[in-house]
C-alpha cells in the first residue's frame, strides 16, 4: 500500500511539474548574402596548431545551415518574466573547450551562479583571457592536456569575450543571464528555450555576435510556444 | 663666436663607444621585439609577472617558450632583461670606478625595498621580484673593481638617465601584465601601462642612441657655436611631430586602429568618412570579426595619417635647409638620413595598411619609427649646438670623455 501511494505521490508530482514547464521552440534564420567563411592562416602557420588539422579551419562569423538557419545565436527572455523573482543556477555546468586550437563552442550561455568549465583539450598550453567588462576579468594559463579550470560569473553580462593569447586567432564568447530561460541555435538555427516557464507573453531577444541583436514577442500557452526570428547579414 | 677645436677622435673611448652602439642595436632589437608582441596581440600570453607560468624567468622550458605567442612575449622578456644587464654596466662603464658607491647604494636600496615590498603585500610580489633581481645586477655592477674615469659629463649623465630609465620601463612593462585588467579611466590598465612602456621605450632607445653619439668621434666634430642655420625650425617642429606620430601611433596600435580605414589614400571612399552609427555599423560589416569600429579609432586614424604627412613636408624643408653645408657636414649628413629614414618609414605606413597590418611590416614600421625620432633628435641637438644653444656640457670642448686609465673592455 505504501507503495501504491509513493508512486502515485510520484506521479502527481511529475503532472505538476510537466504542468509548469514551459518550453519556446524556433529557428533562427538569416537574411541577406551572407559573406563566405574565410581560412584562419595562422592556425596552419603555426606547427603545433596547424598539426592537428587535416582540413582547413574556417572563421565562424555566419555559420548557415539547412533554410538558412544561423548557428551560434543567444537566444533568451528579455522581458516577461515575473519581477521580484530570483532563479537558482542550473546544476550542469557548460564546457568550454579549446581544442584543435579554437574554442568550442564559440558561444556559450550561462546563468549567474552557474559553473562553467573552462578546458583545454590540446597537448600544449592556452591562456584564457577573459575580457569581461561588468563581471571581473581573468587571465590564467592551462599548461596541461585535460586541465579544467572552473569559472563562475556572478553578474548578468552579454558576449564577455574569452581570447587565447598564445594563439591570437581563438576567441569565444560568453553570455550571462540573470534568469535561466536561454539557449544557443545549433548548426541549423534550431534552438529551445527549456525550464520552468509560466505561461505568458514574453519578449524574447537573438542575439548574434556580428549581425546584433533582434527581438520577438511569443506567448506561451500550455507550456508551449514557437517563435522564429530573422536577422540580417551586417 | 668662433667655433673651438674639436677633440681628435683617436682620443675617443672607443670600446665604450662600441659597447653603448651594441646597447643602443639590442635596444632597437628590443623595440622590434615588443613591436611584435603588440602587432600580434600576444602581450597577455604569459599572465604572470616576473615569472612565467610560475617559473623563473630564465628557467621556462623550452617547449614552453616555443609555443605559439609566447615565442614573442618571453623573447621581449629575456631580451628586456639583457638590455637592462647591459645598460647597468654601460652606466658603471660610462660613470667610472667612482660609481661604484653610488651604485652599491642603489642596488642595496632596491632589493631592501624588494624583500619590504613582498612582505607588505603579497599583490605586489611581481614588483618585489624585479626589485630583488634589477637590485642584484646592480650590486654586481658594483663589485667589478677595475679602475677607470668617468667619461664626458655630458655621456654620464646620459648613462645614468638611462639606468633610471631602464629600470622604471620593465617595471611598467612588468604593471602592464599584472594590472592588464584594472579599470583606468575607462580603459584597461594593460592599455595605459602597454601605451607608456611603448612611448617610454621608444624615449629610452633615443637616449641610448644619444650617448652612443656623445661617446663617439663624430660628436666632437659637431660645429660648435658656428652661428645661426636657416630652417632650424623645420629640425625642431619635425622631430616634435615625429614623436606626436609615434604617440598616435602607440595609440592605434592599443586600440587596434591600424585597420580602421581599410583604404588608402580615401578613408571608406571619401576624404573624411562619415562617423554616424550607422555609418561605423557598415564599415564594421566589410571586415571579418565581431569587433566594432569606433569613430575615435576613425578619427585617429585619420589624424595619424594627417601628421605623417605634416612630418614629412617638415623633414623635406628640414633636408632642404641643410644641403647648404658642404659634403661631409655633419648638419648635411643629419638632414639626409633623416629625410631617408621619414621616405622608408611612409612607405611602410602604406605598407601597413596595403598588406592588412601584417605583423612583420607593422613591426618595421615601429623600429623605422623610433629610428626616425633618433635621427630627430640628434638633429635637434646638432643644431643646438651649431647655433650656440649647449644642452649642459659646457666642457664638451675640452672634454674629450677620454679616460685618465685606459679602458678594459
Amino acid at each position: 500500500m505504501n507503495n501504491t501511494l509513493k508512486v502515485a505521490a510520484m506521479v502527481a508530482a511529475f503532472a505538476a511539474s510537466s504542468a509548469f514547464a514551459g518550453e519556446i521552440t524556433g529557428k533562427i534564420k538569416v537574411t541577406g548574402e551572407v559573406p563566405p567563411a574565410r581560412e584562419i592562416t595562422p592556425i596552419k602557420g603555426d606547427k603545433m596548431c596547424g598539426a592537428l588539422h587535416t582540413k582547413p579551419v574556417m572563421t565562424r562569423t555566419y555559420v548557415v545551415g539547412a533554410d538558412h538557419g544561423l548557428a551560434n545565436v543567444a537566444v533568451y527572455i528579455k522581458a516577461g518574466l515575473p519581477a521580484g523573482k530570483t532563479y537558482t543556477a542550473p546544476a550542469n555546468k557548460p564546457l568550454i573547450d579549446q581544442v584543435g586550437c579554437v574554442y568550442e563552442p564559440l558561444v556559450t550561455v550561462a546563468m549567474v551562479g552557474q559553473t562553467v568549465d573552462i578546458k583545454n583539450s590540446d597537448a600544449f598550453m592556452h591562456n584564457v583571457n577573459c575580457q569581461a567588462k561588468v563581471n571581473k576579468p581573468f587571465n590564467f594559463a592551462q599548461t596541461t592536456q585535460g586541465a579544467v579550470n572552473p569559472r563562475v560569473f556572478d553578474k548578468a553580462e552579454l558576449a564577455i569575450k574569452l581570447i587565447c593569447n598564445v594563439h591570437p586567432w581563438m576567441s569565444g564568447y560568453v553570455h550571462v543571464f540573470d534568469h535561466p530561460f536561454f539557449a544557443v541555435s545549433d548548426k541549423d538555427g534550431n534552438f529551445t528555450i527549456k525550464g520552468d516557464l509560466p505561461d505568458g507573453k514574453y519578449t524574447v531577444e537573438a542575439n548574434h555576435l556580428k549581425s546584433g541583436i533582434v527581438t520577438g514577442e511569443v506567448e506561451v500557452k500550455g507550456g508551449k510556444a514557437t517563435l522564429n526570428l530573422e536577422l540580417a547579414v551586417k | 663666436m668662433a667655433p673651438t677645436i674639436p677633440t681628435s677622435s683617436s682620443q675617443r673611448p672607443v670600446w665604450l663607444f662600441r659597447f653603448a652602439c651594441l646597447v643602443a642595436l639590442a635596444t632597437l632589437g628590443l623595440v622590434c621585439i615588443g613591436g611584435l608582441v603588440t602587432s600580434k596581440g600576444v602581450g597577455m600570453s604569459v599572465p604572470d609577472w616576473p615569472t612565467s607560468f610560475g617559473y623563473s624567468m630564465f628557467a621556462l622550458p623550452i617547449s614552453m617558450w616555443m609555443t605559439g605567442g609566447v615565442f614573442h612575449e618571453h623573447t621581449h622578456r629575456v631580451w628586456a632583461s639583457g638590455v637592462g644587464l647591459l645598460v647597468v654596466f654601460l652606466a658603471r662603464w660610462t660613470a667610472g670606478s667612482g660609481s661604484r658607491k653610488t651604485l652599491a647604494g642603489v642596488g642595496l636600496v632596491e632589493v631592501v625595498a624588494g624583500l619590504l615590498l613582498m612582505r607588505v603585500n603579497p599583490l605586489w610580489k611581481g614588483e618585489a621580484h624585479f626589485l630583488l633581481g634589477i637590485g642584484g645586477v646592480v650590486l654586481a655592477a658594483a663589485a667589478v673593481g677595475f679602475k677607470n674615469s668617468p667619461a664626458s659629463p655630458l655621456s654620464v649623465r646620459l648613462a645614468w638617465a638611462a639606468f633610471w630609465l631602464v629600470q622604471i620601463q620593465g617595471s611598467l612593462g612588468g604593471l602592464r601584465v599584472v594590472l592588464d585588467s584594472w579599470a583606468i579611466g575607462g580603459t584597461t590598465g594593460g592599455t595605459v601601462f602597454g601605451m607608456i612602456h611603448g612611448c617610454l621605450g621608444q624615449v629610452f632607445f633615443v637616449l641610448v642612441t644619444c650617448l652612443a653619439v656623445s661617446l663617439s668621434g663624430w660628436y666632437p666634430r659637431w660645429p660648435r657655436r658656428a652661428g645661426d642655420i636657416g630652417g632650424a625650425h623645420w629640425v625642431f617642429l619635425g622631430t616634435a611631430l615625429v614623436f606626436g606620430q609615434l604617440i598616435l601611433g602607440l595609440w592605434m596600435r592599443h586600440q587596434h586602429a591600424g585597420l580602421a580605414i581599410p583604404d588608402l589614400p580615401l578613408a571608406y571612399g571619401q576624404w573624411w568618412p562619415k562617423t554616424d552609427p550607422e555609418s561605423l555599423l557598415r564599415y564594421a560589416s566589410r571586415r571579418e570579426g565581431v569587433d566594432a569600429i569606433t569613430s575615435l579609432q576613425i578619427h585617429m586614424h585619420l589624424f595619424h595619417r594627417i601628421n605623417a604627412i605634416l612630418a614629412f613636408s617638415t623633414i623635406l624643408l628640414a633636408f632642404r635647409s641643410s644641403r647648404v653645408h658642404a659634403k661631409g657636414h655633419p648638419l648635411k649628413i643629419l638632414g639626409t638620413t633623416w629625410l631617408h629614414l621619414v621616405s622608408v618609414q611612409f612607405a611602410l605606413g602604406l605598407f601597413t595598411v596595403f598588406t592588412d597590418r601584417a605583423a612583420d611590416v607593422a613591426t618595421a614600421h615601429v623600429a623605422v619609427g623610433s629610428m626616425t625620432l633618433a635621427v630627430g633628435c640628434w638633429f635637434c641637438w646638432a643644431v643646438g649646438l651649431h647655433q650656440g644653444i649647449t644642452l649642459s656640457d659646457s666642457r664638451s670642448l675640452s672634454d674629450s670623455g677620454l679616460p685618465e686609465t685606459p679602458v678594459v673592455p
